[in-house]
């Protein structure tokens, strides 16, 4: 019998060089999801077993789908921070501030430095507690219940202080096209400081249960090996692709809305294996944690939406209230959209996931002509059937936790 | 003073004890779900089940205690299993998917009529004093015979992952049948030494429980000592394979969820699943009493001190400690106590390793576990002959 793939181990080759004809094999088909315990949401594998090893693995992807991109061309661009909220629904915020730039990119609109400040705390807030949810996930994929519950005691401090900045634990829709919804309140800052010291330790301590473990890393340590080349190849981004020995990250190599000003390393990985992948998250929360407490260090004073978009950003309501331009502009930008060119612009936010980005057409006014999500998730997992080929059910586990991925975004 | 119970015929009498021992067990198993969830609530830092309490109770003062230590929610439980719709779904084998949760219970409840949970002085006719076990049979063959009931639980989860009639049921079933049957090997060999020691050359053969608990009982330092002590690779070993024996985490291969969603219990619902679940516990149970009787001396209090030397010693002050139901209390107290040690260990452990692979559990159990026990076994039996024959006095 011929084999196509590889089998993981030298045990199961010898077995299958000295087949003997009166054992025939079936192959066996198994749909994993859309509703399976560590599918993390509705992905559905396709999977064809020869025994317990995957010979083929087809990811099956919508049934989260909602016409996202369809709904964009339907409202102005402000209506649709919402709706950014739900693409990755683990670090709405980073959606948010991505979406922001990449119209304000199309506006050729600057943001003042606290706006900004303010969008990269937001972001790297956003970035912890969302792989803080993937290691929770990884860790009860691979069995490791405890992590899962320790990793939320900590997202639960981070939701307080989302909910303190926007009103909203969840769905924040913090940003405005030119700036963002409110100021941060008062003593917001200081508390995310003590979060961030109390944070560090408390990290340290949720991956020594892993790092050395030795079942973790043998379910995790050369399993799922995606090459430089191949990581490329297939389009991944973020801690994927860095995982993969990749150094690229867009805070870095295309700084926006002033990470430049920031010092922080690249965390990346070797091998390109789980294990990797689970320490280039783990490094990335500590560089992120490095980043806030930078920008609170410095906390730039000032106004925190562009004075100057006149006609995208809403007057204050004391404004609206006692000047008749005011009112009138308030309502244009609210029943029209903020007014945008016309133009193209294609942007890219480095979110918890990976690169997503913003494909604006604009033919002036306020609702885009077309808008494309490329979402970090989709082009992640479309390196699944490569993957997953050869391993067993369970390494598939472990893979589907190391890649991280979200179906929200993912299916958009 | 309970001189009535001896004269009812030895039928009604050995019914009665097996109905009590199971009486007693089953509750037990099931306060262990309890335990379990709020071992690994403490483990996770979360309160656990602590609402749960009936209307008409709570207006008792202190009654929240119970409910914070969620007894309630046992019952709550217990009933929602019990009055359940009990489905059978229409793509399985009915009979056969009946029968594998009546298969999993009778191992697992019948393996307990072995095992001595005490012991009591009874005066012989001659005036003497003699230790008798506390147990529902005292069999010479008495490990053997939880090990041979023991392993038929195996066909209960292979039964239950065929009549499924469903892919992760199967594939669960197909990785209990395997790892059940490698793991029996490495457990069974790493209890001989234990029985090499206890039986000297020339006397009668035993694999007797008590009489295991009784060579742990003697004078002297030898004599005294705990098996745990004296072969404590064997004890690591017999706990390795306890754990893969009763599916539990870092070895519940055969329904880990996050991959094969339920296991071979996919299919289940209701009582027929709590079955399952009940037989898990009474399982862990049964195991740690194995492993108290094997390696932790039984119901002796400590290492060199036994049970009978507390009782006389207790017994200068006040008589009573010495009499049958006391003693008997008191020895099983103090081994019900190693058992829950042993029950939480399993649970301390299950809520923080991670789960290996498959192809894992079956590499440490072939590669690595049955040599380390081959080679346990010989060195054991060559230090038990050198001292035979060079030390018979020590």
């Amino acid at each position: 019998m011929p084999t196509d793939y590889a089998f993981p181990d030298s045990a199961a080759k010898t077995a299958n060089a000295v087949e003997a004809p009166e054992f025939q094999t079936e192959k066996m088909s198994l749909s994993m999801g859309p509703s399976h315990p560590s599918t993390h949401g509705v992905l559905r594998l396709q999977m064809e077993l020869d025994g317990e090893i995957v010979t083929q693995c087809d990811p099956v992807l919508g049934y989260l789908h909602r016409g996202d991109e369809k709904i964009a061309e339907n409202m102005t661009y402000n209506q649709f921070v919402p709706y950014t909220d739900r693409l990755d629904y683990l670090a709405p915020l980073a959606n948010n501030v991505a979406y922001a730039c990449a119209v304000e990119r199309l506006a050729k609109l600057e943001v003042p430095e606290r706006c900004q400040a303010i969008r990269i705390v937001c972001s790297e807030m956003a970035r912890v507690s969302a792989h803080l949810l993937g290691l929770g996930a990884y860790g009860i994929d691979v069995g490791a219940w405890a992590i899962f519950l320790y990793t939320f005691t900590e997202r639960e401090k981070l939701y307080k202080l989302f909910e303190e900045l926007t009103g909203a634990r969840f769905t924040t829709s913090y940003t405005r096209i030119g700036g963002v919804a409110r100021d941060v309140p008062e003593g917001w800052t200081d508390r995310v400081d003590a979060f961030c010291d109390q944070f560090l330790p408390i990290l340290e301590n949720i991956l020594k249960l892993l790092t050395r473990n030795k079942i973790f890393i043998d379910r995790t340590q050369g399993v799922g090996v995606i090459s430089k080349e191949e990581a490329i190849a297939y389009g991944l981004t973020g801690p994927n692709l860095r995982g993969s020995g990749v150094a690229f990250d867009l805070r870095k190599d295309r700084p926006y809305s002033g990470y430049e000003r920031y010092e922080f390393d690249v965390a990346v990985g070797a091998t390109g294996d789980c294990y990797d992948r689970y320490l280039v998250r783990g490094e990335e929360m500590r560089q992120s944690i490095r980043i806030i407490k930078q920008v609170l260090k410095n906390f730039p004073k000032g106004d925190w939406y562009a004075k100057d978009a006149v006609r995208i950003f809403a007057p204050r309501k004391e404004k609206v209230l006692t000047s008749m331009e005011e009112l009138i502009n308030n309502f244009m930008i609210t029943t029209e959209g903020p007014q945008m060119p016309a133009g193209e612009v294609y942007f890219e936010a480095e979110v918890p996931k990976g690169a997503l980005g913003f494909f604006i057409v604009s033919k002036g006014g306020g609702v885009p002509y077309r808008m494309k999500i490329r979402s970090p998730s989709f082009s992640n997992l479309s390196i699944l059937p490569k993957v997953c080929q050869g391993n067993l059910v369970s390494d598939v586990v472990s893979i589907l936790g190391s890649l991280d991925f979200v179906m929200g975004e993912c299916d958009r | 003073m309970f001189d009535f119970y001896f004269e009812l015929p030895l039928l009604l009498r050995l019914v009665l004890q097996g109905t009590a021992v199971i009486l007693v067990l089953f509750p037990l198993a099931a306060a262990c779900s309890m335990a379990e969830r709020k071992v690994s609530a403490w483990i996770q830092g979360r309160p656990g089940p602590n609402r749960t309490v009936p209307p008409f109770l709570a207006w008792i003062p202190g009654i929240s205690i119970l409910q914070k230590l969620g007894i309630f929610q046992l019952a709550a439980d217990g009933g929602k299993f019990t009055f359940k719709e009990d489905v059978v779904p229409g793509h399985v084998n009915a009979f056969y998917f009946i029968l594998a949760p009546i298969a999993s219970m009778i191992p697992a409840l019948t393996t307990v009529a072995f095992i001595p949970f005490g012991a009591y002085f009874t005066e012989l006719a001659d005036g003497t004093m003699k230790l008798v076990p506390i147990a529902l049979t005292n069999l010479d063959v008495g490990l053997l015979a939880v090990f041979a009931l023991g392993s038929l639980g195996v066909y209960s989860l292979i039964l239950a992952g065929w009549a499924s009639n469903s892919k992760y049921p199967f594939l669960g079933g197909v990785r209990a049948s395997a790892q059940l049957i490698s793991y029996e090997l490495s457990m069974t060999l790493s209890v001989l030494p234990v029985f090499l020691w206890v039986n000297a050359p020339g006397g009668p053969g035993t694999l007797s429980l008590f009489d295991v608990v009784q060579s742990q009982s003697q004078p002297g330092f030898f004599g005294g000592m705990w098996y745990i002590f004296l072969m404590p690779l064997s004890a690591f070993i017999f706990l390795i394979a306890l754990f893969a024996e009763t599916n539990r985490q870092p070895f519940d291969m055969p329904e880990s969820e996050a991959d094969l969603v339920g296991g071979f219990h996919t299919e289940y619902g209701a009582f027929k699943w709590s079955l399952f679940f009940v037989a898990e516990y009474a399982h862990m149970i049964v195991g740690s009493g194995i492993f108290c009787l094997l390696f932790l001396g039984g119901w002796n209090p400590l290492p060199w001190v036994t049970l009978a030397d507390v009782v006389n010693f207790g017994a200068g002050f006040l008589p009573l400690i010495a009499s049958p139901l006391v003693m008997g209390v008191i020895g099983i107290t103090l081994f019900l106590l190693k058992v829950g040690f042993f029950i939480f260990f399993f649970m301390w452990v299950r809520w923080t390793l991670p789960r290996f692979r498959y192809d894992q559990v079956m590499t440490l159990g072939w590669k690595k576990l049955l040599p380390l026990s081959i080679a346990n076994l010989v060195l054991y039996a060559i230090l038990i002959a050198v001292k035979d024959l060079y030390f018979p006095n020590l």
